[in-house]
């Protein structure tokens, strides 16, 4: 591909596999299936085989018969709501979880595990395909709100209001205890994504992304976009990312930032690092973020002042 | 560098200014609203647990429990018997909130309750060990113009099944007046003893069972807060009971006198002095000696 040339749609990909080979293209993605579906089949491993790995569900669970594992978003609304139910090992629980995902990246749940993200990333391979353009346009930081709305509406109703419809655990409970109508919930996730808003969901609404993503603020681990001198301007990362908006701080240091990828609403989920035939990506640690230490050494101010 | 000088500077590019910034945060925060506001009626509407919904055995009060409940189906895995199970979106009782229905699957009332230390979150309480002193209900004889056993056959299967038979259901006797020479012995429910297990609803002969388990809010009367039992709080009490048992006085005319427990108004045998209560000064009058001279006095009786 020239240097400067955007890539056009249909040639998505191409290069990266022609120059990489399938399974490289494809490798981390790959890897993503791999771990959301193993998840899954580690949760249903006990109830089909009588093989207990994982125990109850996303929410909440009991790792190997004994390790606790509790949603964040979960025991915020149980704080909430009026502290009935905070024992020992529902602390312990969401502490671990805080704790893990604190160090991997907060929205790793997102790309890593969320079951909903193999249906909004299929909504959003099926607008790709289909050419369907536009829709409604959102705000990022609607999720904020959203999670605000979660922890009020627990504290006004003294409950956990909002798993009572939150599609991540009407899903993963779904698939594990019987769905009921939760199907439909999630359908209709799938059409909002495909026909009103790309990545309508997981990249503006959810308020369990937004806490993740908060979580995760300060991760150990980052995509690093080291070698982003040999970046030929293709795009084709920026239309794969889930949240693109990421991206230009660490590839294109028009502010002495990167190369690291340091935004919170980053997913680690690799897609960036896939298809790149130029191989400007890579998973590293947030440590060091060069450009921004040679900035610091000269005494150029990093970060230009707000205007 | 102040803000005029930007603007000018980048006069293509739309400025974020502060009126823009309100506006946008304005907007979402009145459509997360709408959002909040369905979250928050929905989740209004749930608390109402539908009455053939029965909770694990130790699970807290509904209002607490739905806070403290994470549902995560541990208690459902847990449970040997398979009884409990999660409530799917679109049933009565909260969205993934476990629960069981005794006509189909009740509660085997295992000593151990796995289901309790299955809860991470104490929503069943963890305090409760002892089976037999869970209040998962309460079973209620509901329908005692269709249960057999009070048209006098013997049916009694609800009795049998009764894991705290002969406490928690009892038969009891009573005539038969249909026949006029057979016994009926309908089964009674004692809440004291009863857990709410349902396996009597499983059990009832009948299409439609004639006993069956309530919440105790819908099974359970309640005596106001002020009242006192006497002859129960008398015992507890002593001295302290505040209102004494007044020694009843009569005031009766001579040759008369009452028997409080036991025969009633009675005539004193004649020659013999009346029996007066202690304390009591009996006058004299000119009462005839027949009780219902006094009584009907006034009613055109006799004189």
């Amino acid at each position: 591909m020239t240097k400067g040339t955007r890539t056009p749609l249909s040639d998505l990909g191409k290069a990266a596999i022609e120059k990489k080979g399938w399974f490289e293209a494809y490798k981390w993605l790959i890897a993503r299936r791999t771990s959301q579906i193993g998840i899954l089949l580690l949760f249903l491993m006990g109830p089909i085989g009588g093989f207990w790995v994982l125990q109850g569900n996303l929410a909440n669970s009991k790792f190997l018969g004994f390790i606790p594992l509790l949603d964040p978003i979960v025991f915020l609304q149980m704080l909430m709501g009026g502290l009935t139910g905070l024992t020992l090992t529902v602390f312990l629980g969401a502490a671990i979880i805080t704790a893990f995902y604190a160090l991997i990246g907060g929205r790793v749940f997102c790309s890593w595990a969320c079951p909903v993200n193999i249906v909004t990333d299929t909504s959003r391979y099926l607008r790709r395909k289909l050419e369907i353009k536009g829709g409604a346009k959102l705000k990022r930081e609607t999720r904020y709100f959203m999670l605000a709305a979660v922890l009020i509406t627990a504290a006004m109703t003294g409950s956990l209001a909002y798993e009572l419809v939150n599609p991540v655990s009407l899903t993963h409970r779904g698939i594990i205890f019987g769905f009921g109508l939760g199907w439909v919930a999630l359908v209709g996730l799938f059409a909002f994504d495909l026909l009103f808003a790309k990545d309508g969901w997981c990249g503006h609404f959810c308020p369990m992304g937004a806490l993740y993503g908060l979580i995760g603020s300060y991760s150990l681990i980052r995509v690093r976009a080291d070698a982003r001198d040999k970046c030929d301007d293709c795009m084709e990362c920026y239309e794969v990312c889930p949240e693109m908006h990421v991206i230009p701080p660490a590839l294109k240091s028009a502010k002495g930032e990167g190369p690291v990828i340091l935004s919170s609403d980053c997913t680690n989920c690799g897609r960036c690092i896939d298809i790149c035939d130029e191989g400007v990506y890579h998973y590293g640690i947030r440590f060091p973020n060069i450009a921004q230490e040679e900035k610091l050494k000269s005494g150029e101010k990093v970060f230009e002042d707000a205007a | 560098m102040n803000d005029q000088s930007t603007k000018k500077e980048k006069p293509g590019k739309r400025p974020v200014n502060r009126r823009k910034f309100l506006t946008d945060m304005a907007k979402t925060a009145c459509g997360v609203s709408l959002f909040a506001l369905a979250v928050g009626l929905n989740a209004k509407q749930s608390t109402a647990l539908p009455s053939e919904a029965i909770r694990p055995p130790g699970a807290l009060p509904e209002d607490d429990f739905l806070n403290a409940c994470t549902r995560c189906g541990m208690c459902v895995q847990d449970c040997p018997y398979g009884i409990l199970k999660l409530a799917e979106l679109g049933e009565a009782t909260a969205t993934g909130t476990p629960y069981f229905i005794a006509r189909t699957g009740p509660c085997e009332m295992c000593e151990d309750i796995p289901c309790i230390p299955a809860c991470p979150s104490n929503a069943l309480d963890h305090s409760l060990t002892d089976i037999n002193k869970s209040r998962m209900g309460l079973a209620v004889l509901i329908d005692k113009e269709t249960c057999i056993a009070f048209r006098g056959l013997r049916c009694e299967v609800c009795f049998n099944v009764c894991p705290l038979q002969g406490e928690a259901i009892k038969l009891e006797t009573r005539a038969n007046k249909r026949t006029g020479m057979h016994a009926i012995f309908p089964p009674v429910v004692y809440s004291e003893h009863c857990t709410g297990c349902g396996l009597c609803e499983k059990v009832c002969i009948l299409e439609e069972s004639a006993i069956k388990v309530l919440p105790m809010r819908l099974a359970k009367g309640e005596l106001g807060y002020h009242y006192r039992l006497g002859w129960e709080s008398k015992g507890d009490l002593g001295s302290k009971f505040p209102t004494a048992d007044p020694e009843h006085k009569y005031r009766l005319p001579k040759g008369l006198s009452y028997e409080h427990s036991g025969r009633g108004l009675m005539v004193d045998p004649v020659g013999q002095p009346a029996v007066t209560m202690p304390g009591t000064k009996m006058k004299q009058t000119s009462f005839s000696t027949n009780p219902l001279d006094t009584l009907n006095k006034g009613l055109g009786g006799v004189k």
